[in-house]
């Protein structure tokens, strides 16, 4: 597979890396592991089959061999060889096709999956692209026009569309107080869960920085470095939230008021620049049955998937 | 205790690196070099004076663990909220337990200066069945048990990453030499690994160096440089910006994804650091940027 034309933030990822917290390298991995799983089952692979992610924008890719494709994510217009195709759907691309890939309508995260995966060699056991570090996915970059992919062999699979829901849509973003929720005081929890915040545009596959009013710690700023999460919502001098995102900093120094519900992260990372995120407190076991009942929607839908025989256009 | 007398007593089982030998060496080396380190160690801990009131400090912390909450997929075990080399201990030794027989759903245990973090999927265990497994793992541990590897570092005090030493020196109000005969005269733990792949946080500094880190950080510090921050020294693994100071540089890799084992150090090892001149800085730079013999550890009797 060749790029013709690549998004500012293409990369190879993969289901993540593993094993190596604790020597300072996070797990990478997809934004949004929903849509990410949703584009491989489309096409034949195992969930944590090597695609590619973008963000806003997608580009134009080249495939030499035929093979069957799906794109997941925000709603994209995609077009194969010319003709418009729907995502959330695969579609087989014959031999020498062109896909095109437009600028987000809405959602800030795409996903590209290919029947049989993309086959760089993997680094530390994924072909994640840990860009901090330089490992994964092409040399540890983000990719470039020019750039020339393997692709593993045609899982000979059927186009297929998803027909049930991947995930609930819309209210609060739940949270789980803590780890550090002893460093802030009843305001600032107030705070937290009364006021409306901004996603703002200094995100990346790191971070996501949040716009809105400035939440205090009471117990200070500054904390001992330890362990961080993707989710974990870190709170710096400046009073300005940081979520943590799948490439973060391992450990991390300022206090972390509240940690994302794992089956609301794929929903806030898919909000654009610009809009209001609220959130809500949850308990664990609030948030343990909804990562369980995320997983059983998940599922549902994967498995009964319904034959694409749509034509492109 | 005093540092000299805790080492003074430890078996000559220091691990150089050198590139020299072939790198899978080091699988073969480090046990060894364990096996009698260890049983030297747990002499060395019943004959010191301090040794009982600590073990009981780290059995108080092993009692005392708070577990805080992190979301569905994880939680914290922590044993203090400062810097404390007691509570690493105990933090690694959980660590080690839980890698040596993961409980059902467990991911990754990441061990920092005080805590571990454990990951796990939410869809095969929860955070009470974790915390039930955790609280039974902490009444087995023994943490007087565990130590970590015993390394060198070569250190050139010159060149590109020797940034502030002659004004270290000068606030510090002693010469260049002394400076470096102070920062060589310590044996160093890696209270953690995190920040950057590979980066090791240091503890062990002489009071005398601790300096507050610069306001203003520096764009770029080369790889392999070595530091100050406040209390801490670091051994820095990739190039970056950063508000340390720098007093000079190690030819090694502390990263490198291309070796079978991409990193040198590991939380809980105990570092030296080995003065070297220009001329054995440029050789071992050069065989290290060759690749030809990646970064080795070698068992070396001083």
């Amino acid at each position: 597979m060749r790029i013709l034309n690549a998004g500012p933030m293409m990369t190879v990822q993969d289901g993540g890396r593993r094993g190596f917290l604790r020597f300072g390298v996070s797990g990478s991995g997809p934004m949004d592991r929903d849509a990410f799983e949703a584009a491989n089952a489309l096409v034949g692979n195992a969930p944590d089959e090597a695609g590619l992610e973008f963000a806003l924008i997608g580009g134009r890719l080249s495939l030499p061999d035929e093979c069957l494709i799906a794109i997941t994510g925000g709603d994209v217009p995609v077009a194969l060889n010319g003709k418009p195709i729907t995502p959330w759907s695969s579609w087989r691309a014959p031999a020498g096709s062109e896909l095109e890939i437009g600028a987000m309508r809405s959602g800030v995260w795409g996903y590209i999956a290919i029947g049989g995966g993309v086959t760089c060699p993997p680094v530390m056991g994924s072909r994640a692209t840990h860009l901090r570090s330089g490992v994964g996915g092409l040399d540890g970059r983000v990719l470039r026009t020019g750039d020339i992919l393997p692709l593993g062999p045609d899982t000979g699979a059927e186009p297929r569309k998803l027909v049930k829901p991947m995930r609930l849509r819309g209210g609060p973003i739940s949270l789980v107080p803590g780890p550090q929720d002893d460093y802030f005081d009843a305001d600032a929890f107030s705070c937290l869960f009364n006021q409306a915040f901004q996603v703002s545009q200094q995100r990346d596959r790191m971070a996501m920085m949040l716009d809105g009013p400035e939440i205090h710690a009471a117990g200070g700023h500054d904390i001992v470095s330890d362990g961080t999460l993707m989710g974990s919502i870190q709170v710096p001098p400046s009073g300005r939230l940081i979520v943590l995102m799948a490439d973060r900093q391992t450990t991390g120094g300022f206090p972390k008021i509240a940690t994302v519900a794992s089956a609301d992260l794929g929903r806030l990372v898919q909000t654009p620049s610009g809009k209001a995120v609220r959130f809500r407190s949850v308990t664990v076991e609030q948030a343990e049955a909804m990562v369980r009942e995320a997983a059983k929607m998940r599922r549902s839908a994967l498995e009964n998937l319904a034959p694409n025989d749509l034509l492109p256009g | 205790m005093p540092e000299s007398q805790f080492f003074a007593q430890v078996p000559k089982h220091w691990l150089r690196l050198t590139p020299q030998d072939d790198f899978l060496k080091v699988a073969a080396a480090v046990p060894v070099a364990l096996a009698g380190a260890l049983k030297g160690w747990n002499e060395t801990w019943e004959r010191m004076g301090q040794s009982e009131g600590e073990l009981v400090l780290m059995s108080d912390m092993l009692r005392d663990a708070r577990f805080l909450s992190c979301g569905d997929s994880a939680l914290c075990v922590e044993f203090s909220r400062e810097v404390d080399e007691q509570a690493n201990t105990v933090a690694l030794a959980l660590a080690s337990a839980l890698d040596a027989e993961p409980p059902a759903g467990m991911q990754e245990a990441l061990p920092t200066y005080r805590s571990v973090l454990v990951a796990y999927d939410p869809l095969v265990t929860s955070a009470r069945e974790m915390t039930d497994h955790i609280r039974t793992c902490l009444t087995r541990i023994r943490p007087s048990d565990e130590l970590g590897r015993r390394v060198e570092i070569p250190v050139y005090y010159g060149g590109d990453a020797c940034l502030d030493l002659d004004e270290l020196a000068e606030t510090k109000g002693m010469d260049r030499e002394e400076l470096i005969a102070l920062h060589m005269s310590v044996d160093y733990r890696v209270y953690m690994i995190g920040f950057a792949p590979g980066f090791a946080y240091l503890g062990g500094l002489p009071m005398r160096l601790a300096t507050p880190r610069k306001p203003v950080p520096r764009q770029m510090v080369p790889a392999g440089a070595i530091g100050i921050g406040g209390e801490q020294a670091s051994v820095n693994s990739v190039a970056g910006p950063s508000a340390w100071h720098f007093i000079g540089q190690t030819p090694l890799r502390l990263f490198d994804p291309r070796r079978s084992v991409p990193f040198l150090l590991d939380a809980g090892d105990n570092l030296r650091f080995r003065r070297i001149d220009e001329a054995e800085f440029e050789d071992l730079s050069d065989r290290v940027s060759r690749g030809e013999s990646p970064d080795v550890i070698r068992e070396t009797a001083l």
